[in-house]
């Protein structure tokens, strides 16, 4: 219970979903061999770390950020290009890890205290702005990034997949380097998971989550708003450049497609709205149907694909292309937006009141109009 | 009852003039580095060509939130959208546009450009009753909503349209460059300029000189007593959403001719410059918007000739200092 900050997941079909997804995560090795099903475990993993960290910022704190990937990259590069300019040993990676931690935080300082103070849908188009400038730098500076074509390094010697360190397989499994970097990643991720939830579940959290409901009323009781934002935002930029790093480092390679490029950015927000907003274990469900879907529900869809084109019907095969995957979780990501704020989390739970904040806005439209007036007279 | 002349006009709003001059300080500072004459020219007509293209994108995006608070993240889809329409109407009328008739390259253009703007305008009803309408006054709830509606209209487009580029040239006469002494400037760009300040007019003229731009306008300043003087604000609100999605349908229209290829990712990479934009001209401004779009093309292109590597980035550089310099943009709204 101290373990979860004493915010276990809520209702019988919760737990379950949550103790199925995590127990097979943390025996998945041992359970879904294939290097692909290797892959699709650890991609699971770091997106449910950088979901969580997300969610910190649009869950609880309501803030719409697009710098996300941002913290991301930067994670990701800093590991990448330590392990491939100093050699491939682990203090190479600590001090990767070093600079991008303090690149993240001045990063998110800076844009946290330079447009936190206007509206948040202010913040929204300057992070968006920003996010893609810092992905044109990344794509232009190729002298130290490797430009488009991104960088191949190796990892420490203990995580190659060469390294053995026994000799006979445990359950079936080579004990080599690759099982080791996917626990480290396993490890790591649920650690910073578990510092994410005690955050949340912090008096600061309660804070944010006032801030969310009534920004004014927060203000009168004499909380900073500007400060928690900030706040808010640095420890969620944290936790994607740790989710980063160990992303660079599952894949020894790191790029702008993997590390940078937008559609990271829209997939990390279709996972937390599904999953639901302003619950971390919404980040678990999220992630893990999302990178689920991804990797196999394309299989499915080239099926269904070819049986419309079989059946000779009109755009219904196109619409069924394995590459349209998104266009579907997008209506679900629509459809989330409308009927269910709290995603799959509320449903499961049996509470949609997980995010209220916009159910209040919309109660009284007026009167919320009205404030934020008063707010802008006032600043 | 002569103390009350109804008829008087208001005192004039003193009009802000300052920042209408910063694109000619651009200008003013990159001419002594540009150095040559010829050069700086063809960056100035580029840079003022490419701001009146944006600023057909960024002005829909600009009167939409200004009027209604929202931020359509689903811009960039209907600059897509006005891309592949202009595409569609130019390929079969291939005839027309490489004919040597001015009239008939003229006629193709036209064509195309409007058939985008109608196109456009009739999908933004669609996606204001579908998506917009029903999450108004939410902020966070309209911008996920949007963006959602955004990802559906971009993967729709893949399916409908196909994955590839779609190239496409321009009408024979706006091929090649009008050359003044060592000064070339390309034909097209003329035309874009013109057609960008056609629309700016237009939208001048209606919203300053008719009674819906009254509405707009009064909508703009405060919602609530335009619904209590008995106007159908949410009939205001799909005419001015249809508009907006018009108008980025002829950006994108003009754009992809530009650039002589129809790519759904054009969405995406113009929504950001639009957002840019209309944070620095000042959000609701469309006034704003015309002088922010001229000014980041600008310092785009001299930037892109001096430094190229400074050039994606110099966007984002000129809305801080403008945004140091007036934090709510070059001309803010009041009461926003």
């Amino acid at each position: 219970m101290t373990l979860l900050s004493g915010d276990p997941p809520r209702g019988l079909a919760l737990r379950i979903l949550i103790a199925v997804i995590v127990l097979g995560l943390a025996l998945a090795p041992f359970l879904f061999p294939g290097a692909k099903a290797f892959n699709v475990a650890a991609k699971i993993c770091v997106m449910i770390l950088l979901a969580a960290s997300y969610d910190l910022l649009l869950g609880y704190a309501g803030i719409v950020s697009f710098a996300h990937v941002m913290f991301f990259g930067v994670g990701a590069y800093g590991a990448g290009l330590a392990l491939y300019g100093l050699g491939p040993t682990w203090a190479a990676l600590a001090a990767g890890l070093v600079v991008a931690f303090a690149l993240s935080l001045l990063l998110a300082l800076a844009i946290g205290l330079f447009s936190l103070r206007v509206q948040s849908i202010f913040f929204a188009m300057v992070t968006l702005a920003v996010a893609y400038a810092f992905n044109v730098l990344a794509s232009q500076l190729s002298w130290l990034t490797g430009g488009e074509d991104g960088r191949s390094f190796k990892a420490p010697p203990a995580l190659q997949p060469g390294f053995k360190w026994l000799a006979h397989p445990i359950l079936g499994v080579q004990a080599n380097g690759k099982l080791l970097a996917y626990y480290l990643v396993f490890a790591a991720a649920a650690l910073a998971f578990l510092v994410l939830l005690r955050v949340a579940n912090s008096p600061f959290g309660r804070v944010l989550q006032a801030i969310r409901e009534n920004p004014f009323r927060a203000e009168a009781l004499g909380y900073r708003i500007v400060i928690h934002r900030t706040l808010a935002t640095c420890i969620s930029a944290l936790g994607a450049t740790l989710a980063g790093a160990l992303s660079a480092l599952w894949l020894r390679y790191v790029g702008p497609d993997t590390a940078l490029s937008f559609s990271i950015q829209v997939d990390v927000l279709v996972m937390v709205v599904v999953g639901g907003m302003g619950s971390l274990y919404g980040a678990i469900v999220g992630a893990a149907i999302f990178v689920l879907a991804e990797s196999y529900l394309q299989d499915a869809m080239g099926g269904l694909s070819q049986l419309a084109s079989d059946a000779r019907l009109p755009l219904l095969p196109a619409l069924f292309h394995p590459d349209r995957w998104l266009l579907w979780l997008g209506l679900a990501f629509i459809l989330a937006v409308y009927f269910a704020p709290a995603g799959i989390v509320g449903a499961l739970s049996g509470e949609g009141a997980g995010f209220s904040a916009e159910g209040a806005e919309s109660r009284a439209p007026g009167a919320s109009r009205l404030l934020s007036r008063l707010r802008g007279r006032r600043a | 009852m002569t103390a009350l002349d109804v008829g008087a006009a208001l005192p004039r709003r003193k009009m802000d003039i300052l920042p209408a001059l910063t694109p000619l300080l651009a200008a003013l500072v990159a001419a002594p580095l540009v150095g040559s004459l010829s050069t700086f020219l063809t960056l100035t007509a580029a840079g003022l060509a490419m701001g009146m293209m944006i600023f057909a994108m960024a002005s829909g995006l600009t009167l939409v939130f200004g009027m209604m608070d929202v931020l359509n993240f689903g811009h960039g889809a209907f600059v897509a959208l006005g891309a592949y329409v202009a595409a569609l109407v130019l390929l079969p009328l291939a005839g027309w546009s490489s004919a040597g008739s001015v009239a008939l390259n003229l006629a193709a253009f036209a064509l195309a450009v409007t058939a985008a703007a109608l196109v456009c305008g009739g999908f933004g009803w669609v996606f204001e009753r579908l998506i917009v309408k029903p999450v108004y006054g939410q902020h966070l709830r309209q911008i996920l909503a949007t963006i959602g509606g955004a990802i559906v209209a971009e993967q729709l487009l893949y399916a409908v349209f196909g994955p590839d580029q779609i190239p496409l040239s321009l009408p024979a006469t706006f091929q090649g460059s009008f050359v003044f002494g060592e000064a070339a400037v390309e034909k097209y760009r003329v035309l874009a300029t013109l057609v960008g300040l056609a629309v700016f007019a237009g939208e001048m003229l209606v919203l300053n000189r008719t009674k819906i731009g009254l509405l707009i306008r009064a909508g703009v300043e405060n919602r609530e007593m335009v619904e209590a003087l008995g106007y159908r604000i949410d009939r205001l609100f799909v005419g001015v959403f249809m508009c907006g999605s018009a108008l980025a349908g002829i950006g994108g229209a003009m754009m992809a001719l530009y650039r002589g290829q129809v790519h759904a990712s054009i969405g995406a990479e113009f929504l950001v410059l639009c957002f840019i934009v209309i944070i620095i001209g000042g959000l609701g401004s469309v006034g704003g918007s015309f002088v922010a779009s001229i000014l980041v093309a600008l310092i785009a292109n001299y930037a892109g000739f001096l430094a190229p590597k400074l050039a994606l980035v110099s966007n984002i550089l000129a809305m801080v200092v403008v945004l140091l310099w007036r934090p709510r943009g070059l001309y803010p709204v009041s009461g926003r």
